[in-house]
């Protein structure tokens, strides 16, 4: 029974949504600053509010029936604050505007994070959010900045999904709400693939790699100023006139990957893009300097979040 | 929707709930039997505790016996479960039981619609303003429930703040709820049976017995308000008839009502035209003012001109009247003298002795009997006392010979059986007297301590005659009121200053009553006539109805439309110019800046094109050269954008 009701409101919805676009609003996106007016903003009364419209019709009929003036003058208060509530449900949402939305980074299939900005002048109570499953309640004031985590699946662009703003303040009786549809597009970046060999370097490249030395230790000095206390060789120093000091060998600058497109020609195209990922990873987690050729465009030696993040977008927008 | 429903109530929420439900109970109380306040009280302090501070649930064992227990005293005590008193009972003891379960949001909704429904229901049994004040300042905790129930609001640290918003949604709903009260077509019959009159409030009865009117000579609430065309009578003749009395069976006086017979001839010598409103009684009498010439619509003139409705007064009811002063009431008594002269046998024979000596003594001179009997009330140390002793079963003789101590009841019963013993015709009339003139409002506030008994004689020639024994005794009692008579037998709050100022307070009850609880269908048609509709039709009033409802809600509307920007000259300058270009076929896009709109503008529109580009580069600077734009350059540009000609373009 529920189920079937549900589908038919589905499919209603469906309809609504082909035959009128102006009604539901999910047909055009638009630029930001979205900002609520009457002309986007629709209420129908709640199943409490049929319910509370349905008790008050049976006092109505209890009053007059009585000829009961003071309870009649009572319903009336009653059945007048109720008209008044979905005013205020409107109210709610009128006027209010989403400024900005600024998206965080995630791979294919990790949750991405969306900051949503909304500002209204008058201050608002108990907005909702509703966008892909996830739910939010808001009170405004001023501007807040909301926090939405949206599933992802594939790399590349992703459309945001319409969000949907509504209310049922101050009483439940009455559910305002408003589509949005911003015309703003997400960027995810390809998942790395989880394990596979090191890029495959120039001969002399690979000769000049030495094993890791870490944080071995290579060797005691004297101590100098600045040198931090932890690392002064206390048990050596004992039987030393002077504070001795551990000398640990520094990695050397590492190797620069110059990662191509081409040098991966036996794989297909999304795992070659996922094990450029995966060397992207691995080249910033290390500290390298690295450069990506890609077919359409090239990326020169760099380091750095803000390199690895173009890198990133770039293998994302790969056709 | 349905998974707010199902979270779990806030303690705030929980909060206000559980007050709602207690201003609702404090409402109901005045008319639930004690045991059943007290316990539903105790109910809704444990569960509001244990869910508070025990963070628990109602076991669910308990749910069941207590409703049991509940249907069970209602029936036991109301002898049924419908009717207005025992329906009223059971939706509290429910709305009670419900908190008990009410651990969702969805049950917090339910219960508070319920609420709202059941403080209705304490309308039924008082609708003084100050009743329906209260109720529906009773509506705020349920309202503040409901909104706390919303998720996301910033909750005020107070509980008491939490009512406020509720006041000014209900302050705001005034003159739509007003509108609609004055416009929703009231019914002429009612669909169902009218609320059952089983109970009995204190008030006029049409059976008098000796000490029977003491419980109704301590309730001072209003009986009727009368206001007058011209001035009102003198204290001395202000006697409102309810019931004459004709039948005395030894302890009691009864009325009976006969529909049959016409109403006694009447020469009238002096009328008063007045206008009653009578509070409801659950009784048919309608009390007038001495001797009504006619019966209002709705009601009957009796025998003995006393006024019957035709049904129990169950609402306020307003009647107007006509009544003889001064007057001669069935000059020829006929065939009914008999009547007049009834005694029960073997009763009272001390009485009817002092009775059968006045007739020899004075023969045929009734006016000089009359005058023995109250000069044995005024001299024969009598008491006037509304706490006399009891009477025995010669209740007459006890009271004329023994205790000499009582009220009207006594003094009238005793008078007419001294009467009725000397062979004169004689009746006892119950009914108000006196009551408080209220200057300000014009009318006269008679309330149920103002009820009195006093006789009637038939004197050749005259008539029936007012006697009122009680005059004789304690003449303050006709002419100051009950309090003045009795003074330190009538609780506190019926006597000296505070009585004073009720009577004058009692304008605003007036006020209430005239306005609302007596506007009724035959006022609602009258409602339009100073607009020149004579009489407005249930389809007229839905009509308005209508309109007054598309024009309330256009109004909140404008209201909720209005949009308060900040002033900011430079930005409205702008706007004027856009408005300029707009019609000239340049919209600026949404998303728009307005450097990126004017160079399109100004591309557009090659002819104004340096003009445009000087504007674009005043607007920049006005905005982003300086933290606050200089008001020569400010208003350089609203020139500019004054003097910005609009050329249509010819397509």
């Amino acid at each position: 029974m529920r189920a079937n009701l549900r589908r038919l409101a589905q499919r209603a919805g469906v309809w609504a949504e082909r035959r009128l676009p102006a009604l539901t609003r999910l047909r055009q996106p638009e630029p930001l600053p979205i900002e609520l007016g009457r002309r986007r903003i629709y209420i129908v009364p709640t199943a409490f509010g049929l319910g509370f419209g349905v008790l008050l019709l049976v006092m109505l009929v209890g009053a007059l029936n009585y000829a009961n003036n003071a309870a009649l003058l009572l319903t009336c208060m009653l059945g007048a604050a109720t008209a008044a509530s979905m005013l205020l449900a409107f109210r709610t949402l009128d006027g209010l505007s989403l400024r900005g939305i600024r998206a965080g980074h995630a791979v294919a299939g990790d949750p991405l994070e969306l900051v949503l900005d909304f500002a209204a002048q008058r201050a608002r109570e108990s907005v909702r959010l509703d966008c892909a499953g996830e739910s939010l309640a808001f009170a405004l004031q001023g501007t807040t900045e909301l926090r939405l985590r949206l599933a992802t699946t594939r790399r590349g662009w992703l459309v945001l999904p319409r969000l949907k703003l509504w209310s049922t303040w101050p009483l439940g009786l009455f559910r305002a709400w408003s589509w949005l549809h911003p015309q703003q597009s997400v960027l995810v970046w390809p998942r790395p693939e989880a394990a596979g060999p090191p890029p495959a370097l120039p001969g002399d490249a690979r000769e000049r790699l030495r094993p890791q030395a870490g944080e071995e230790l290579a060797a005691l000095r004297d101590y100098r100023r600045g040198d931090a206390p932890r690392h002064i060789a206390w048990k050596a120093s004992a039987r030393h006139h002077d504070l001795l000091v551990k000398d640990f060998d520094r990695p050397e600058p590492r190797e620069t990957w110059r990662l191509e497109w081409d040098a991966l020609r036996a794989l297909d195209r999304e795992a070659r893009i996922a094990r450029l990922a995966r060397w992207l990873g691995e080249a910033e987690a290390q500290g390298r300097r690295y450069s990506l050729q890609l077919p359409n465009e090239r990326i020169d030696i760099g380091s750095g979040p803000a390199h690895y993040a173009r890198c990133m977008s770039a293998l994302a927008v790969l056709p | 929707m349905t998974k707010s429903a199902a979270t779990p109530l806030d303690a705030r929420s929980f909060d206000l709930a559980a007050f709602g439900l207690a201003a609702v109970l404090a409402l109901h109380a005045p008319h639930l039997p004690w045991w059943l306040g007290a316990t539903l009280a105790a109910i809704l302090g444990l569960r509001w505790w244990q869910r508070r501070r025990q963070r628990a649930r109602a076991p669910a064992w308990l749910k069941l016996p207590l409703l049991a227990a509940l249907l069970l005293s209602i029936v036991s005590w109301y002898g049924n479960l419908f009717g207005q008193a025992p329906g009223a009972a059971l939706a509290v003891g429910l709305l009670v039981l419900k908190l008990l379960e009410t651990e969702t949001a969805r049950d917090a909704r339910v219960g508070m619609s319920f609420a709202c429904f059941t403080l209705m229901a304490a309308l039924l049994f008082d609708q003084s303003l100050t009743a329906t004040t209260t109720v529906a300042l009773g509506l705020l905790p349920p309202l503040a429930a409901l909104r706390s129930l919303e998720p996301g609001r910033r909750t005020p640290p107070a509980l008491w703040r939490e009512l406020l918003p509720g006041l000014g949604l209900l302050a705001a709903a005034l003159p739509l709820a007003l509108l609609a009260f004055l416009l929703l077509p009231r019914l002429n019959s009612p669909l169902w049976g009218a609320p059952n009159a089983g109970e009995q409030r204190t008030g006029l009865s049409d059976r008098m017995t000796p000490a029977g009117f003491t419980q109704l000579l301590v309730d001072d609430s209003p009986a009727l308000r009368v206001g007058f065309d011209g001035p009102p009578p003198p204290p001395g003749l202000r006697y409102f008839r309810a019931f004459v009395m004709a039948h005395y069976d030894g302890s009691s006086w009864t009325y009976r009502d006969v529909a049959s017979q016409p109403p006694v001839p009447l020469e009238a010598a002096q009328t008063v035209r007045y206008r009653i409103s009578l509070e409801p009684t659950r009784q048919r009498v309608l009390p007038t003012l001495d001797v009504p010439l006619a019966a209002p619509p709705g009601a009957s003139l009796r025998r003995d001109r006393e006024v019957i409705a035709d049904k129990p007064v169950d609402s306020l009811r307003d009647y107007t009247l006509e009544s003889a002063i001064r007057y001669r009431l069935e000059p020829q008594l006929g065939r009914h003298r008999a009547r007049w002269l009834q005694l029960p046998a073997g009763f009272d024979p001390r009485t009817l002795a002092l009775g059968r000596s006045w007739k020899a003594r004075y023969g045929s001179d009734d006016a000089a009997i009359v005058q023995a009997a109250l000069a044995l009330f005024h001299d024969g140390g009598f008491r006037y006392t509304l706490a006399p002793a009891p009477l025995g079963r010669d209740a007459m003789d006890d009271f004329l010979f023994d205790t000499r101590e009582g009220f009207c009841e006594h003094y009238s019963s005793a008078f007419t059986v001294l009467m009725r013993a000397a062979g004169i015709p004689a009746r006892v009339v119950t009914g108000y007297q006196g009551g408080y003139w209220n200057a300000l409002g014009g009318y006269l506030l008679v309330r149920n301590s103002d009820a009195h008994a006093w006789s009637e004689v038939w004197l050749a020639g005259r008539g029936w005659v007012r006697v009122d024994p009680t005059a004789a005794v304690r003449p303050q009692r006709i002419s100051m009121g009950a309090a003045a008579a009795a003074p330190g037998q009538l609780p506190w709050y019926q006597s000296g200053w505070l009585q004073s100022m009720r009577n004058r307070w009692d304008i605003v009850n007036r006020w209430w009553n005239l306005g609302v609880n007596g506007f009724d269908a035959l006022r609602q048609r009258g409602l339009l006539k100073p607009f020149g509709i004579r009489e407005a039709d249930p389809s007229t009033l839905a009509l308005l109805l209508a309109v007054a409802c598309v024009l309330a809600m256009a109004a909140g509307l404008a209201w909720v439309w209005r949009r308060r920007e900040p002033e900011d000259p430079a930005r409205t300058a702008l706007r004027q110019l856009e408005r300029k270009l707009a019609r000239q076929g340049v919209a600026r896009r949404a998303g728009e800046g307005p450097r990126d709109y004017l160079q399109r503008a100004a591309r557009m529109l090659p002819a104004q094109h340096d003009r445009l580009t000087e504007l674009m580069h005043r607007y920049l600077e006005l905005r982003y050269a300086h933290p606050e734009p200089t008001s020569e350059s400010l208003r350089a540009f609203q020139r500019a954008v004054r003097d910005f000609p609009v050329v249509r373009m010819v397509k």
